[in-house]
């Protein structure tokens, strides 16, 4: 039991536990699960400048900002005390392209240190995949009106077309990203 | 004490994200490739799974814990939703994260989360700014 929560969980186990947050926050607080929002709330508490979009209660959606430091808790906790293999399992196909076209040699952690590690801030690839990468998430998102979690998961469970259509964009926007944006940054 | 559930709920997916790799960039960039199953795993039966609650939680009309109907507001369509879900696309293939999973990576210890997550709130700005001028 204990080796089973200390290794990768598979997705027939991730998968549908995720599917549960949905009935359980409907449960707890009638709230639908969106993330991305947590990140305007913050706009609207720390810089609201006046503007329009970002002048509400923000206070009244206290609690999505709470189940996001949970979110941050979970992941310390799932990381660092539930323990963690040093290379993520990713297929050796992958390993091979990112080996290939993005001369990576680094796969330990959860993201390559060549790219993310804190000192890249000082080249282009810091703030290529730390800054413009971050950006065009708050960005797109609010643009959007949700992520993965408001659109794919919430909104398609909810049957809602209009999230289709988001989730097609993203898609089209990573594979845009990674098929034909990465062959020429590297 | 009204937020304990929330916080609670928000722990258990953090630790489902991260056990689960979901936030990891390299799990990303093997979906992108469509080199394993694990990512496209995740999501769908995360769907399937939420699409079958909600159908159980309308068909017997649940209430909430505290009694009141559960009410799902629909989402309506308009042209920020591809235009911006491309961008947010394009962002998700570079970071290797969507908004939860940033978070999930501050709590691991990913120093660079907070970058990425900075960076995230400056775009959520910047387009509530512009959010007039843009096309819908």
């Amino acid at each position: 039991m204990l080796e089973l929560l200390q290794n990768p969980w598979p997705w027939y186990v991730a998968g549908p536990l995720i599917g549960l947050t949905v009935p359980a926050l409907l449960l707890v607080g009638n709230k639908a699960l969106g993330i991305s929002s947590s990140l305007r709330h913050v706009c609207a508490a720390c810089v609201p400048a006046g503007i329009p979009f970002l002048t509400y209660n923000w206070r009244a959606e206290m609690w999505n900002l709470v189940f996001v430091l949970g979110i941050a808790l979970g992941g310390f906790l799932g990381y660092q005390v539930m323990g963690h293999p040093e290379v993520v399992g990713i297929s050796p196909e992958t390993v091979h392209d990112l080996k290939t076209q993005l001369h990576l040699t680094d796969f330990t952690g959860l993201l390559p240190r060549e790219l993310f590690a804190l000192d890249n801030l000082a080249n282009w690839k810091g703030w290529v995949f730390m800054v413009l990468g971050g950006f065009l998430v708050g960005f797109g998102t609010r643009y959007a009106g949700g992520c993965t979690s408001g659109h794919a998961i919430s909104g398609l469970s909810n049957l809602q077309w209009v999230s289709l259509v988001a989730v097609i964009g993203f898609f089209a926007g990573g594979l845009v990203m990674t098929w034909v944006v990465y062959p020429l940054l590297f | 004490m009204k937020y304990l559930k929330y916080l609670v709920l928000g722990t258990l997916f953090g630790i489902i994200l991260t056990k689960s790799e979901v936030i990891s960039w390299f799990r990303i960039q093997e979906m992108f490739r469509f080199q394993a199953f694990h990512m496209y795993g995740v999501i769908g039966s995360a769907i399937v799974v939420g699409m079958i609650s909600i159908q159980l939680i309308k068909r017997n009309h649940l209430k909430t814990m505290s009694g009141e109907p559960i009410v799902i507001a629909d989402k309506k369509f308009n042209h920020g939703i591809w235009i911006g879900g491309f961008i947010f696309g394009l962002g998700w293939a570079i970071t290797g994260a969507c908004p939860g999973p940033l978070f999930a990576q501050l709590g691991s210890g990913v120093g660079g989360a907070a970058v990425m997550i900075l960076a995230a709130l400056a775009g959520t700005w910047t387009y509530s700014a512009l959010r007039e001028k843009l096309p819908y």
